[in-house]
């Protein structure tokens, strides 16, 4: 639960919802991004990496560290939990 | 210095390697990581046995799940088990055993438990089911605590009446004040947390390294990070200095997220004491909903039996949570209590010590290191 999992926005959606599209090795889920970005959605920009903690984005990251956690999460399979509820809960 | 070769960097490790044996000299050292993140890296990547012999890690109160008491796994089965209640948590907290049964159990036993990713996805199982009333049960740090804040931030402004969160937050920096205040335990410093320090900023260990004159290096999750961590410890211990530095300043900022902080503030307070697995009760170290938002919180709504139960005998969880027992050490470690049929919440989530060391202990047994307990 403490490692969080890095991810790649995809999309932001409307600033009033301050939620965003973000990918984890193919799988797009729907964040939440307000503890990131200010109230007209200022601080974020598609493309960039957050690190996402229970379906909170909690910093943005820069690509190289991400993908090397990603890659180690991925290499080491399924004993992360945060990656595997990632990919295999429901959205709510 | 052979095993450094599986790291990322190899060059890089066997520099840092070299730093911390000729800052280590023969002299011993023992340092805390206060994250589960950290144990796990550290048994992962075998990380005690390419360090100097006089280097010990030992484990910190950092695992959110490994912490909770039974009591509260009870008192979570009681609102499971409420007509028209749908209990929705982390996967981990499914298998924490409570006095009589995990919540995995309750749910064989017909009551509605629910795995969930995010608060935020309890929330929206909330308003797609107005009939039911659908609770939250929340665990972690100060990492986790912001994202159930802002469910509860969210659930305020949209009016959904039928969720609510049974809140088990707790705070970093009181369990290991606790920790430095038993006797017995002589740590030189601290391995600090990764993420939680995210949030929390640098400020908050400060009482660590003023008080009681610990070192704390906040520090990143790679092997690389963990050497890097454990040099700029010594690198302070050498050199006379006490204070709190960053190693892992490319996740976190000296202020933490103010946003975050800003969240937990208006959503939550808090308690006089918690009750923590194996600590006992420590003041100011849990999170409940404050009084403007406690329409949301189900130790309202709910009849919570609230009651105490003493940790299982055999368990030492305590003792592995205090740094004061190695996992291997505890009696029925890798017998009565392994991951398929956890005796204790060390054993439960893959960032507990005993887990980790049971997952990846064999690795570290055939790199002959660490002495395991003959079975
Ligand atoms: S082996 Fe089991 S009972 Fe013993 S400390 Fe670890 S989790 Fe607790």
């Amino acid at each position: 639960m403490c490692v969080g999992v890095p991810a790649q926005v995809i999309e932001l959606l409307e600033a009033s919802t301050r939620q965003a599209v973000v990918e984890v090795s193919g799988v797009r889920r729907r964040v939440d991004v307000s503890l990131i970005v200010d109230d007209d959605g200022i601080g974020l920009s598609v493309g960039e990496w957050v690190l996402l903690h229970v379906g909170f984005a909690m910093s943005v990251i820069d690509e190289e560290d991400a993908r090397r956690t990603l890659e180690l999460l991925t290499l080491l399979g399924g004993d992360n939990e945060d990656f595997a509820e990632f990919s295999t809960t429901q959205p709510g | 210095m052979k095993f450094v070769d599986e790291y990322r960097d190899p060059v890089l490790g066997k520099l840092l390697l070299a730093e911390i044996e000729s800052l280590a000299g023969d002299d011993e050292f023992k340092f805390m990581e206060v994250c589960g993140g950290h144990t796990h890296a550290i048994y992962r990547h075998g990380i005690e046995q390419i360090l100097p012999p006089g280097i010990e890690l030992v484990h910190g109160p950092g695992c959110p799940v490994c912490v909770i008491p039974m009591g509260r796994i009870d008192d979570a089965i009681a609102v499971a088990e409420t007509h028209g209640v749908i209990l929705t948590t982390f996967g981990d907290m499914m298998r924490v055993p409570g006095s009589k049964s995990t919540l995995l159990e309750a749910k064989a036993r017909g009551a509605d438990v629910r795995m969930v990713y995010s608060p935020l996805d309890a929330l929206e199982l909330a308003v797609r089911t107005p009939e039911q009333q659908v609770v939250f049960l929340a665990v972690g740090f100060e990492t986790t605590a912001p994202s159930t804040a802002v469910t509860v931030r969210n659930a305020k402004a949209r009016h959904v009446e039928n969720f609510s969160v049974f809140s088990n937050h707790v705070t970093i920096v009181p369990p290991l004040q606790a920790i430095l205040d038993s006797p017995g335990l002589k740590l030189d410093g601290f391995i600090g947390p990764g993420h939680v320090s995210t949030v929390v900023g640098l400020a908050p260990f400060g009482l660590l390294s003023d008080r009681y004159r610990k070192p704390i290096v906040v520090s990143g999750f790679e092997p690389l990070d963990i050497l890097h961590g454990i040099a700029m410890l010594l690198a302070q211990l050498r050199n006379g200095r006490c204070t709190v530095e960053n190693q892992y300043s490319r996740a976190v900022a000296t202020n933490g997220n103010r946003r975050a902080l800003a969240a937990i503030e208006e959503v939550f307070e808090l308690r006089p004491h918690f009750e923590w697995r194996g600590l006992g009760f420590i003041p100011h170290s849990g999170l409940r909903l404050n009084p403007a938002h406690a329409e949301f919180d189900a130790e309202r709504r709910f009849e919570v039996p609230g009651i105490r139960i003493a940790d299982p005998k055999a368990c030492q969880c305590g003792e592995v949570l205090k740094g004061a027992i190695r996992p291997w050490e505890c009696k029925v470690f890798g017998t009565a209590c392994t991951p398929q049929t956890p005796i204790g919440t060390c054993m439960v989530s893959s960032e507990g010590a005993c887990a980790a060391f049971y997952n990846y202990g064999r690795l570290s047994q055939r790199r002959g290191a660490i002495p395991v307990r003959s079975r």
